[in-house]
């Protein structure tokens, strides 16, 4: 064996495929040494909420006896890749949380439809990640087992509410992840991480499995270490669903065959919506400085109005929340996790386990929501939150007939540190407002990393496309990362004050 | 002061699909609890539903039948509330933009024809059933059973056009005679099949203005239909009488106790904080389907009922009857392909085998007098082989075994005496025997001539023929 310049467990998907490929590694080597990793790091980063060790190691084991009966080019890319799940994506046989109290020991029946493809392709499931609690968050820290902390400074979050796919992957202790993405889930904490993370259009994944948070805006999508891989896992992921009536039926296209080096011709709009109040100073410089990276690259700026950004935020609380009252209706106590023993009657007992069940974030959002679908505020709030959104939606429509792409930041600010703001929900709610949109557009968005802040923090950048554009934003997004190398150190997994 | 009572219907229709409505489990009833349910119709975390088409074409066919608009798009909507028959905590249901709208049927109730708005129709989920008396309930607690859980219905709501209970019950019979003509409902009252809710108030005569309803639930029969209107007729009267006002709430009617009682008021109605499903996208259907379909519905009742009118020339009332059943319908027009004694055929319908089969407790489609048996019975009676009153203890034996008419006859030797010779010793036998009677009958009593009659059927065990035996007597006396 060739001897390597990386340990396993630092690897890509991409460079784990060319030496399965060659023989030169088997797939219960790189499943140990990310065992090992977890094992060594984890307690730092509390990125996990399960891991599945033996599982994992005898799916290995099958994995490789698979593959030396398969030629070098029979191998599917992710054959042997150990690949973290976020704890609110079903896994057959494996406890599915939500990192609600009221879920508590669920172990489901079924496969989410995301993760059957990725078993079909030979892809280890090697734990579930942490999340706020049912992905209602932007920190991790309304998880019922506690935040999870950010690679780059452990006092800090890794965002939310996919920030343990988020940084299991910053912290080598996955080779890919999952998460899910409703207002930026997957976006914000890969922003925070300093990892590439993409939602894809609404309709491109299956969501057949994934616990509903909000329904019309949940969409899935991979969580990676690079541009290639992220092509790659969504590749993996894309299609048609015949259990989900919301996926699309249209061609999912060879993404990885849109990664060139060259951006000529690009159109790239900027919203000028997205940087003003409110944005950090080193995101916005270093956000303008990738805009000239881009330029270099033969792309052109433009600059584009999405007038109804300023509606977003608040549009998206109604929504959301109004959904998720729904969705969240059945954690009464009687099927899973959490039940008050002591009651008077079956609606006192689905109070008492509802109090107890969910924690104070959920519980907002579940009064919210319930609030604006009530009979005689439905009109006020939930309707006119839907027109918003289409208007939110023509904004995008507009724009798109005339550029490419949209850059923006991903975020307003980098990492905060835990507990910072975890009792300001209106300014936690704020956070969201860069990501938001794309959610409520149904449209294709991707962040990487650009750059670090003054405290060493990473910032990302976000890049949008039209509907089934995905490719548009993993070719610029690959073009940028091809020439734009920040990948400094790895990051230390410890506090600020100990580096 | 005299009221006119206004009722609005809605009846629940469960669609004979093989499958549940967004999960592939079997929708049949009958079988042991929780044995049909699947993570789906279960509301699991993470699963989606999966609209069933056929659902959507039974729905259609109901929604064309009943003259309803089917909207171009449409689209299905949560209903939420806590129960805990129901999984998911709310149920998927239509709200705006329902499958079907502004449609009729017509009843016809003391010979008045009326027409009754259809507001609409739409498709929703059922929910499972709790089971609190069931056998194997031993303890003071309720078992909850989900194989109903996402059987397809369908809701149709009339408009407030019926004016008695009379009316009400002619609706609900016209309607399921109309699905069960479609095949899309077996219109089963007492299994839950067909359940129906009613709007009822009451209004001083001429007032044009809608007074203060009460809804009632658990009507799930003809009979309580009509018996708990009336009840409530009379008990929203009394209240108005009485100077107070009508309450409005949901009543539950109480078949053991002959009453409606209060529910929950209007305070305590669910708010149901109806939206549109996120996880089923509108739907919308493509007039070509609507035609395909349209073409393929079945000759409604009653454009069968002119048809039969016109066609075999029977009154009105026979053709009601007959057409109250697509299978009796056949079953007449099976035997009307072997004779024109058309208004014959249908009293032999009507009378005899409907009998019958409710004596049996049979159905038409296992009927073991079929349409060519009858019809060897009827030309027996026509060709003057068998009395028509013979025929009818033929018709039961058939009915018992199956055997045709010839053969009954045969073996229990049942051939009419229409032998003049034979007849006229009889009848001097018995003319010789009851001097008496032959003065009576000369002197112009005409009940003697009968029991003249009775004396030779007797003799003859009913076999002689009445005519010859009429004809012989006048001329002897």
């Amino acid at each position: 064996m060739q001897k390597l310049k990386k340990k396993l467990y630092q690897l890509s998907i991409t460079e784990i495929s060319e030496l399965i490929k060659k023989n030169q590694v088997s797939s219960v080597d790189i499943v140990n040494s990310v065992l090992n990793r977890i094992e060594e790091v984890d307690s730092s980063i509390h990125g996990y909420i399960t891991v599945d060790k033996e599982r994992a190691l005898e799916r290995a084991q099958e994995i490789d006896r698979l593959i030396v009966k398969l030629s070098p080019d029979e191998r599917p890319p992710l054959i042997g890749v150990p690949i973290a799940v976020k704890d609110n994506i079903c896994t057959k046989g494996l406890k599915t949380t939500c990192a609600s109290r009221s879920l508590g020991e669920f172990i489901p029946p079924y496969n989410a439809t995301v993760i059957q493809k990725l078993l079909d392709q030979g892809a280890v499931i090697i734990g579930k990640t942490n999340l706020d609690e049912f992905a209602m968050g932007s920190s991790t820290e309304t998880s019922c087992f506690g935040p999870s902390r950010n690679p780059w400074n452990t006092d800090y979050t890794p965002g939310g509410s996919s920030g343990g796919s988020a940084s299991v992957i910053a912290a080598d202790e996955a080779i890919c992840a999952v998460g899910s993405d409703t207002g930026g889930s997957i976006r914000q904490p890969a922003s925070f991480c300093g990892v590439v993370g993409l939602k894809p259009t609404y309709g491109r994944v299956s969501r057949f499995g994934l616990v509903a948070f909000a329904s019309s805006l949940d969409q899935i999508g991979p969580l990676t270490k690079n541009v290639t891989d992220c092509a790659l896992l969504l590749q993996a992921i894309s299609g048609h669903d015949v259990k989900d009536s919301t996926s699309f039926n249209i061609q999912v296209p060879d993404y990885r065959g849109y990664l060139l080096n060259d951006l000529k011709g690009l159109k790239i709009g900027v919203p000028h919506e997205y940087f003003g109040e409110g944005l950090d100073e080193g995101v916005e410089e270093k956000v303008q400085q990738s805009l000239s990276f881009f330029q270099n690259l033969g792309a052109e700026i433009e600059k584009v109005n999405l007038p109804h950004t300023e509606y977003a935020v608040a549009t998206y609380y109604i929504l959301a929340t109004a959904e998720a009252s729904s969705n969240l209706a059945r954690y009464d106590g009687v099927r899973y996790g959490f039940r008050e023993e002591e009651f008077n009657d079956l609606i006192d007992m689905y109070e008492k386990s509802k109090q107890k069940g969910f924690g104070a974030e959920v519980k907002r959002r579940i009064m919210l929501g319930t609030y604006v679908l009530s009979s005689g505020y439905y009109d006020a709030y939930y309707l006119k939150a839907q027109k918003v959104r289409t208007l939110i939606k023509k904004d995008f429509e507009k724009a798109f007939q005339k550029i490419d792409i949209l850059l923006t930041p991903t975020t307003p600010i980098p990492a905060f540190k835990i507990g910072e703001k975890i009792n300001d929900p209106l300014q936690m709610y704020l956070l969201d407002i860069f990501t938001i949109s794309a959610n409520l557009a149904g449209i294709p968005a991707i962040s990487i990393p650009c750059g670090f802040s003054g405290k060493g923090l990473p910032i990302g950048l976000q890049l949008l496309a039209d509907h089934f554009q995905e490719e548009k934003i993993l070719q610029a997004a690959y073009a940028f990362e091809q020439n734009f190398d920040i990948q400094k150190d790895r990051p230390p997994l410890n506090r600020s004050e100990n580096h | 002061m005299k009221y006119e009572t206004v009722i609005g219907l809605e009846v629940h229709a469960q669609l004979l699909t093989n499958s549940k409505i967004f999960c592939g489990c079997s929708a049949k009833f009958g079988n042991p609890p929780n044995s049909q349910t699947c993570p789906v119709c279960m509301g699991y975390p993470g699963v989606l539903p999966v609209l069933n088409e056929k659902v959507l074409e039974y729905a259609i066919k109901a929604s064309l039948a009943t003259n309803c608009h089917i909207n171009e798009e449409s689209r299905f909507a949560r209903k939420n509330y806590f129960y805990p028959d129901l999984p998911k905590s709310y149920q998927i249901s239509q709200y705006e933009a329902p499958l079907a709208e502004k449609g009729f049927i017509e009843i016809t109730v003391n010979e008045e024809r009326k027409k009754i708005e259809i507001t609409r129709i739409h498709l929703e989920e059922d929910a499972g059933k709790l089971v609190h008396t069931e056998g194997y309930v031993t303890s003071n607690k309720s078992f909850a059973d989900f194989n109903r859980t996402g059987v397809p219905l369908i809701e149709i709501v009339s408009e407030p056009d019926l004016r008695s209970s009379q009316e009400a019950r002619e609706y609900v019979r016209k309607l399921r005679t109309i699905l069960q003509y479609l095949e899309v409902c077996d219109g089963n009252m007492e299994e839950g099949s067909l359940r129906c809710d009613a709007n009822i108030s009451l209004r001083p005569v001429g007032s044009k203005i809608l007074g203060t309803k009460t809804e009632l639930k658990n009507l799930n029969s003809f009979r309580f239909i009509q018996k708990a209107l009336e009840y409530e007729i009379n008990r929203q009267c009394m209240v108005l009488e009485a100077g107070e006002k009508v309450i409005q709430e949901t009543r539950l009617w109480d078949p053991d106790q002959n009453r409606t009682f209060s529910m929950r008021t209007k305070e305590e109605a669910h708010d149901y904080r109806y939206f549109p499903d996120p996880d089923l996208v509108p739907f919308s259907i493509e007039s070509e389907m609507i035609h395909q379909i349209k073409a393929g519905l079945p000759e409604l009742p009653e454009i069968k009922i002119e048809r039969f009118i016109r066609e075999y020339e029977i009154p009105r009332y026979d053709a009601e009857i007959l057409a109250s059943s697509r299978e009796l319908a056949d079953y007449f027009e099976a035997c009307a392909g072997f004779s024109s004694h058309y208004k014959m055929i249908g009293n032999w319908i009507m009378g005899e085998l409907i009998r019958e089969l409710r004596n049996h407790n049979r159905t038409v489609a296992n009927c073991p007098v079929t349409p060519e048996i009858l019809m060897g019975l009827l030309k027996m009676i026509d060709e003057g082989i068998i009395s028509g009153k013979i025929a009818k203890y033929v018709f039961e034996e058939m009915f018992k075994t199956g055997k045709s008419a010839e053969q009954i006859v045969k073996e229990k030797n049942l051939i009419q005496i229409s032998d003049q010779k034979e007849l006229e010793e009889i009848i001097d036998k018995i003319v010789a025997e009851n001097p008496k009677v032959i003065e009576d009958v000369l002197s112009g009593k005409k009940k003697a001539m009968g029991f003249l009659v009775g004396k030779v059927m007797k003799a003859t065990s009913g076999k002689a023929n009445p005519g010859i035996v009429n004809q012989i007597l006048k001329k002897k006396l």
